[in-house]
């Protein structure tokens, strides 16, 4: 680990409006310096005698050297913390814990990886393709979500990437359907060996699927909902399978939120498999 | 001139006031980012069970105004695991670590606290009787004076004497002074109040229940003044026997609230959620409106809201005329 979290009061600098999202650029240095791309951020949210106990989890999109190191922060308004949030203005105060979570593994040797987004989880996507350039890897982007308004970074991607496949549900940009109907596609023409995905489960279940098909391994990040995000809590666990082979309720926000996508079991998420460890009834009980 | 904050559980003094919850620190490791283990008065561990759990499904847990509402379903990777991995770790940082005991059976309870007897670095032993009692068609220990009282005699039967047992209980019940005693009548050396009590939440855009387990255990500062009216009892009642009082405490103020309900201790929960620095935060903060109310000692300002109306606060001058 790039070294332990810090907890800092962090000044807004700038607050803005990205299509359907909100970006929020955050004076935080302590966590600026010690960001690698996958790494995410807690917030908390609605002032000092907040009735909102949880903090807010959000990948860090990009971390700048400006003002000692700022970090970016995007994110759509869900329920009344992400409104408050929405509504912090340029010099405001933010308390924010990071950088935590385990961050995305990078390949020793150049070769060609396949960038997977969805909505406005592509956030922390072009921080990895810039470490991924920067080690000589071509990256081509896939990126997603339901209309165009919603479809995150897709200019930026064309600036980065060899190619750019956007998709959107209602066809409104790109080809009309989801990420994993263009993958398999956009896997065969850059002969890729490797693929990185963040979004919600139900994308990584089918982005990883076809990795598996095409034999390639796949990193992905998953969004889990979590009180702390400093591995306290234990709200935000998946049932993940380990180099044993045994399944284990692992939490999202210490031992992930970066995983090898064939070791989660997408299709448990939300229950206790019955052979994962320590599952009531099963045989390790 | 600094207060004096050391306070003890049973006979095992303990540098200060402020420990952690259990279930809310991790296994020490993840809070020591922030802060040292070996500052806290002592680190409460998750309840340990016998064999690892997997816990409950996901979601586990909502948010509720001022509150959380959390179904984690102990998960844990069992006693053998903690001993093995956990506790040693804890003791080469120092910490004074209270192990924190669940089980289905009184004959569980006893084992673990057999198997944490030879134990190195062990201060205290807490009972988490807030376990269903597969036994009894799945009815929680804390819920019933006898059932709590039978497990708390046959953990303190097979626990070293010098480690005292605390019974913790659970504001779920008719009359919580009635299973105070039962569990001191027990054998317990100390009692922490209160554990989470049950709660709901419905999410309205799914229409179904918040939590996967569909009920949850409360907590945070929405429970602030249940905690505080049960310390009140129970210390007004048993005013001899040592209270670990929790219960939404966030800052200096909510700690001191329940040292002067009666609590000589408090821990930190659902606000390690939310800060990570809470302990030393509250620490602090609690020395401070200690001395500034005039406090030389901790242990004056225990229980003393239960001072007749009327009556002034004891100064220090008071104090040194007091035939006492």
């Amino acid at each position: 680990m790039a070294g332990s979290p810090v907890q800092v009061t962090g000044t807004v600098l700038t607050t803005r409006r990205v299509d359907a999202y909100h970006a929020l650029t955050v004076v935080a240095p302590g966590i600026a310096d010690r960001f690698r791309p996958g790494h995410f951020v807690t917030v908390a949210v609605g002032g000092r005698n907040s009735s909102m106990l949880t903090r807010r989890a959000f990948t860090i999109h990009d971390v700048k050297p400006d003002y000692g190191g700022t970090v970016e922060l995007v994110f759509a308004v869900r329920g009344p913390g992400t409104a408050w949030l929405a509504d912090l203005r340029a010099r405001d105060t933010l308390d924010m814990v990071g950088p935590l979570g385990r961050p995305f593994p990078l390949p020793r040797d150049p070769c060609t990886c396949v960038l997977v987004g969805d909505e406005h989880g592509a956030a922390p996507l072009f921080a990895l393709g810039d470490a991924l350039q920067q080690r000589g890897c071509r990256i081509d982007f896939v990126l997603g979500a339901s209309s165009a308004d919603r479809v995150f970074g897709a200019l930026r991607a064309r600036r980065m990437g060899e190619t750019t496949t956007l998709t959107t549900e209602d066809g409104s940009l790109g080809m009309r359907g989801t990420v994993t109907d263009v993958l398999p596609g956009v896997i065969a023409d850059a002969r890729a060996d490797v693929v990185y995905a963040c979004g919600p489960m139900e994308t990584l279940r089918g982005v990883t699927a076809v990795a598996v098909e095409f034999d390639i391994p796949v990193q992905v990040a998953v969004e889990e909902s979590m009180a702390c995000g400093i591995g306290v809590c234990m709200t935000c666990v998946v049932p993940v399978i380990g180099d044993d082979g045994v399944t284990r309720m692992v939490r999202a926000c210490t031992e992930g939120p970066v995983f090898r996508g064939e070791r989660v079991r997408f299709d448990d998420v939300g229950t206790i498999p019955f052979d994962a460890l320590g599952a009531p009834g099963g045989r390790h009980a | 001139m600094t207060a004096d904050l050391r306070t003890y559980l049973a006979h095992v003094e303990l540098p200060n006031p402020v420990l952690t919850a259990s279930g809310c620190g991790g296994t020490g490791r993840e809070l020591a980012q922030f802060s040292d283990v070996h500052r806290l008065g002592a680190f409460v561990t998750r309840s340990i069970t016998m064999a690892p759990r997997a816990g409950r499904p996901t979601p586990r847990m909502a948010e509720t105004p001022s509150g959380l509402l959390n179904a984690v379903g102990l998960q844990g990777p069992g006693v053998e695991a903690f001993l093995e991995r956990e506790l040693p770790w804890l003791a080469e940082r120092g910490a004074r670590t209270v192990v924190s005991i669940g089980g289905g059976t009184v004959a569980e309870y006893t084992a673990l606290a057999r198997r944490l007897a030879g134990a190195e670095g062990i201060t205290a032993v807490e009972i988490n009787l807030s376990c269903p009692n597969v036994e009894d068609r799945g009815r929680v220990f804390a819920r019933d004076g006898s059932a709590a009282a039978e497990v708390v005699a046959s953990v303190r039967a097979a626990t070293p004497y010098e480690v005292p047992v605390i019974a913790k209980l659970s504001p779920d019940v008719a009359d919580i002074v009635a299973v105070a005693r039962a569990c001191v009548d027990g054998g317990a050396d100390a009692l922490a109040m209160i554990n989470t009590p049950v709660g709901m939440s419905i999410d309205v855009d799914t229409m179904r229940p918040a939590l996967a387990a569909g009920t949850g255990g409360l907590s945070g500062p929405a429970i602030r003044p249940l905690a505080v009216r049960c310390v009140w009892q129970v210390h007004a009642a048993l005013p001899g026997v040592p209270i670990v009082g929790m219960g939404g405490v966030t800052t200096g103020r909510d700690a001191l609230e329940l040292v002067l309900a009666g609590a000589c201790a408090v821990a930190v929960g659902t606000a390690l959620f939310h800060d990570p620095y809470a302990c030393p935060r509250v620490l602090r903060e609690l020395e401070e409106l200690l001395e500034e109310r005039g406090f030389d000692r901790l242990a004056d300002a225990v229980g003393l809201a239960h001072r007749p109306a009327g009556a002034q606060p004891l100064s220090r001058s008071d104090l040194e005329e007091s035939s006492l």
